[in-house]
């Protein structure tokens, strides 16, 4: 039994829909990314796990009880504000205290978990600081420490890490994942960063405009994607337009390009064949494109010459022109190649993902 | 107290739980999840790999929503509805349905009657027209002041800022009654130009439209100075160096871009230049002469004892200032610029460092504070005058201290400060468990429609001037009502303070709203998912905030309660005086040192309790 299952929620506000028919399920011990555009209703799908906003429809299941009418603070949820909403009349110490004293504790368990919480989030000894006198990275741990010392079931962050400078973001990242492993938590996590989606977390949805598009493991998704709008949204991609040729049964299609008539060879999925003569889409990763001098490459080589070679840093992005077909690709190296020089472009098949024309 | 292990914290969890999943030893987990040792992090650091195991999600408690048949919610809401229903609607509705109504018939006689008089129709006239040049006077007075103090700076701008909002503070009645001793055809300012230029007569009498337009202009002045400076302040300062950038002169950005920026502000200082005007009261009666105003003619009407006559002038006034209101904030709401939600650069005031300009900017900073300043200063001079001794000289020749010794020794003198505040104190705290409770209605999500009638109710008592609401209570109140039963509130303690409340409690709400605004809408939702409940929320999370925002709006009131004269004059009990009628009377037996006194000692304390109300604004920000 999921830990968390959402079924077909709905929410619009006022005339605009928010979410429409998301269903999803978390595990236990899952670090969950909601990943997708700002404004695509990841941040109303959280608030609505949370209980700050009430779902037009679909229910919410927690540990298989319906929680869908709970309100937030029956929820026990913790929340970690993409602001961080820590309160600015009291300081460290009363802010991690907070939702223990709303569950009347004793003052002696209080003081000993705020330490604890404190410590965990390598803050000790900041429980007298004012929260006005933090810097945005402590600012940061005392909301997360807020929120775990409630020993939340469920622990819900909304773009935690987006007010922090990079260098910042990067270390914090590491740390926040640690401290949900060790503290055998469950998380959703909602971000726009899907460098910092796939660097967290163990499953990922993807969402755009209110709508789930493809939920899975991140190396799926990016190698993978279900759909255009994924392949487009997660990382670059050569989005070739082509047409299939034949209905061959084997495990290799073959497709002509709409740009430069090209014949190019992508694994087809036997079962759920596209219609022949139907436009499609063939993406490759820039990464996954070999340039070479050879020409006698065996599957998916095609002449092309250097356009443009753009250099950053660790890598090259070298694109190419193949008969009118723009290709993308990845280079470590690029010394040796000059705009204008006649290569030979590789799309490995097994590289290729398939997707329908949208 | 026993130093906590980190490793004890995840143990606690366990120890609350009702029930738990064992899961893979920790060490076990690290070598899945972080293969390649990991080395960063303060985990690491925090904790060793003593934890044996890590158990699952503690239990959440869910129990079933409470259900109380009397929430508080409930309690809000009927108070709220009960407030507006016996202090809005039905007065307003009782005294329009009397406006109606002759000899017990349904008929419109009373308005054929009331605007057939010739009296009538012209007072009409001359309160609008009052207020209408009131409004472009203190526009043409208050806008120049702001761009000249809220964008430069030179060495007299502080002293002028200083008392630029002092006429807000000065209640009416004392600064009517100031003015008489500065500038009255027998003042301190007559006589003296009377002396210089051996006249046998004074130069002028402070009567009339000009006397009215000059004091309103000192009094109202501030609206158009204070949102105009606010105005400029929030403007990015950018859009006029693009628009010079551009290749637009000075004065085409300051009509260009400035001014059209500056609307809202100019036209909520008109709204409130305009009602105020409207409502005048005391600068009439004192020294209105022949320009009878719509305040004072219903006040007249009751006195002569034509009641149907005063309510029906009463509606006319209500309707006039209502409409203004309604057309002002339609107006306003054509107007908004959505530019606020820009971060702009803030704006800096240049200096003014040329000679002449200087020179001038000095001289004008120094002249206006005077003017600003010479009433009150009048008023106190003339407070330590001895009794009868002031007649035809400049100023007066005998000082004493005896006024204020009688003031505070006659018990019969001394209560009237205990009167207004006890009364005041009742309303100002009443409008403010009001208000926090109306503003958190009011701040709820959902309910549109409800909310907007709400403040539109809410909003009427602060709309209609003084008279109308103390003749409308007056005369709802006065007899065994339908809501009331045989009680009667006239005559009783409890009037004063109910009129003050209704008068009052906008501004109150005006401010808890605005420092509810000013919250984060997130810091109650982080207060409901660490499982505050409602009121845990409202007392450990809205209240401090707001406290400080709602207890200065608080504190205005109670202010502006204290000097209250208008309604009072109306309604007040003879045992039971507030210090304007004791002033007033005073006034009416020629003992002018004692009434500078009263006036004194009343602007002592509100000077007092204004400066606490800044310290706390000052906190909030």
């Amino acid at each position: 039994m999921p830990l968390l299952s959402l079924k077909k929620l709905s929410k619009s506000f006022d005339k605009t829909t928010a979410v429409a028919d998301v269903s999803l399920d978390v595990e236990r011990g899952e670090f969950f990314g909601l990943l997708g555009p700002s404004g695509c209703g990841k941040t109303t799908t959280l608030r609505m796990i949370a209980g700050l906003e009430h779902p037009d429809s679909g229910s919410i299941e927690f540990e298989g009880r319906e929680i869908t009418n709970l309100p937030a603070e029956r929820r026990g949820f913790g929340m970690v504000f993409q602001n961080y909403a820590l309160f600015p009349h009291l300081n460290v110490f009363e802010n991690v205290a907070f939702g223990l004293r709303a569950r009347h504790k004793p003052n002696p368990e209080i003081a000993e978990r705020v330490k604890g919480a404190l410590e965990l989030v390598q803050l000790p000894g900041y429980e007298k600081r004012r929260v006005d006198e933090l810097s945005g990275g402590q600012q940061q741990r005392v909301a997360i420490a807020r929120a775990i010392a409630i020993e939340p079931a469920l622990l819900l962050f909304d773009e935690p890490l987006s007010n922090l400078d990079v260098a910042l973001r990067e270390e914090t990242r590491g740390e926040l994942r640690e401290l949900v492993t060790r503290l055998g938590l469950t998380a959703v996590y909602v971000t726009h960063d899907q460098e910092e989606a796939f660097a967290l977390c163990d499953r990922i949805s993807v969402m755009v405009g209110g709508r789930l598009l493809q939920t899975g493991r991140p190396r799926d998704l990016y190698e993978h994607p279900a759909q255009l709008s994924v392949g487009k949204f997660l990382g670059r991609n050569n989005l070739i337009r082509a047409m299939r040729l034949s209905s061959s049964k084997s495990a290799l299609g073959e497709f002509k390009t709409l740009d430069g008539g090209h014949v190019l060879r992508a694994p087809v999925d036997e079962k759920n064949p596209l219609p022949l003569n139907q436009p499609c889409i063939l993406a490759i990763r820039p990464e996954h494109v070999v340039v070479t001098k050879s020409k006698d490459e065996p599957e998916n080589a095609l002449p092309a010459t250097v356009r443009e070679i753009n250099f950053s840093g660790a890598t090259s992005s070298v694109k190419l022109d193949a008969n009118g077909l723009l290709i993308e690709a990845l280079a470590l190296d690029a010394n040796e190649l000059k705009v204008g020089d006649n290569r030979t472009v590789v799309l490995p098949p097994e590289r290729i993902a398939l997707l329908k024309d949208e | 107290m026993k130093r906590l292990d980190p490793a004890r914290f995840v143990e606690m969890r366990a120890e609350g739980a009702h029930r738990f999943l064992s899961a893979p030893p920790v060490r076990e987990m690290n070598s899945l999840i972080f293969p390649r040792g990991f080395t960063s992090g303060y985990l690491r650091r925090a904790l060793p790999t003593r934890i044996r195991t890590v158990y699952s999600m503690p239990p959440i408690a869910i129990s079933p929503r409470r259900r109380v048949w009397l929430s508080p919610r409930l309690i809000v809401i009927l108070t709220t509805a009960a407030v507006l229903v016996y202090g809005v609607i039905y007065p307003n509705f009782h005294v329009i349905v009397a406006s109606l109504q002759q000899d017990g018939r349904w008929s419109l006689q009373n308005y054929a009657q009331a605007l057939s008089q010739s009296i009538v129709l012209e007072s009409i006239i001359a309160s609008v027209g009052v207020s209408v040049l009131t409004v472009l006077f203190c526009a043409a007075v208050g806008i120049p002041l702001a761009f000249l103090f809220e964008r430069y700076t030179f060495p007299a701008r502080k002293v002028f800022a200083t008392f630029a909002a002092l006429p807000l503070v000065l209640p009416p009645l004392v600064g009517t009654v100031a003015f008489i001793f500065l500038c009255g055809e027998s003042g301190i300012l007559a006589r003296l130009v009377q002396s210089a230029l051996r006249l046998d007569h004074s130069p002028w009498s402070l009567r009339g439209w000009p006397a009215l337009l000059l004091f309103h202009t000192y009094t109202m002045y501030p609206f158009f100075y204070m949102l105009t400076g606010a105005g400029l302040t929030r403007i990015d300062a950018a859009l006029a160096e693009a628009g010079r950038s551009l290749g637009a002169s000075r004065t085409r950005v300051l009509m260009r871009i400035l001014l059209p920026q500056l609307t809202p502000s100019l036209i909520a200082a008109a709204l409130l230049t305009f009602m105020t005007s409207m409502a005048s009261f005391s600068a009439p009666l004192l020294f209105g002469g022949g320009v009878r105003v719509l305040t004072l003619e219903i006040y007249t009407a009751r006195q002569r004892g034509d009641a149907s006559l005063a309510l029906t002038e009463t509606v006319i006034l209500a309707v006039i200032s209502l409409s203004a209101l309604f057309f002002f904030q339609r107006y306003e709401g054509t107007r908004k610029f959505a530019s606020a939600a820009l971060k702009g650069a803030t704006k800096t005031r240049r200096a003014i460092a040329t000679g002449r300009a200087r020179l001038i900017a000095i001289a004008c900073g120094v002249l206006f504070s005077l003017l600003l300043v010479l009433p009150v200063a009048t008023l106190v001079l003339v407070s330590f005058a001895r009794e009868g001794n002031w007649t035809t000289q400049t100023v007066p020749t005998a000082y004493t201290v005896a006024n204020y010794v009688r003031i505070f020794s006659d018990p019969r003198a001394s209560e009237v400060f205990l009167n207004s505040l006890s009364m005041s104190a009742i309303a100002a705290g009443a409008a403010l468990v009001w208000s926090l409770s109306v503003a958190t209605l009011l701040a709820r999500k959902g309910g549109r429609r409800w909310k907007r009638l709400l403040s539109w109710l809410i909003l009427v008592p602060w709309a209609l001037p003084g008279t109308v609401v103390a003749v409308s209570l007056a005369e709802a109140y006065g007899q065994p009502s339908a809501l009331l039963g045989s009680f009667i509130l006239v005559g009783t303690f409890w009037i004063l303070p109910v009129v003050y409340f209704l008068r009052f409690m906008p501004l109150v709400v005006r401010a808890v709203q605005a420092s509810l605004e000013q919250i984060d809408a997130a810091l109650e939702e982080a207060a409901a998912s660490l499982g505050a409940r409602w009121w845990q929320r409202f007392s450990r999370v809205t209240l401090p905030l707001v406290w400080p925002g709602a207890l200065a709006g608080t504190l205005l009131a109670f202010v502006i309660a204290l000097g209250e004269y208008v309604a009072s004059v109306i309604v007040f009990v003879p045992t039971n005086r507030p210090v304007s009628i004791a002033i007033a009377s005073e006034l009416r037996d020629f003992n002018l040192g004692t009434a500078a006194a009263y006036g004194v000692v009343l602007m002592a304390m509100i000077g007092i309790i204004m400066t606490v109300a800044t310290r706390l604004e000052r906190r909030r920000g």
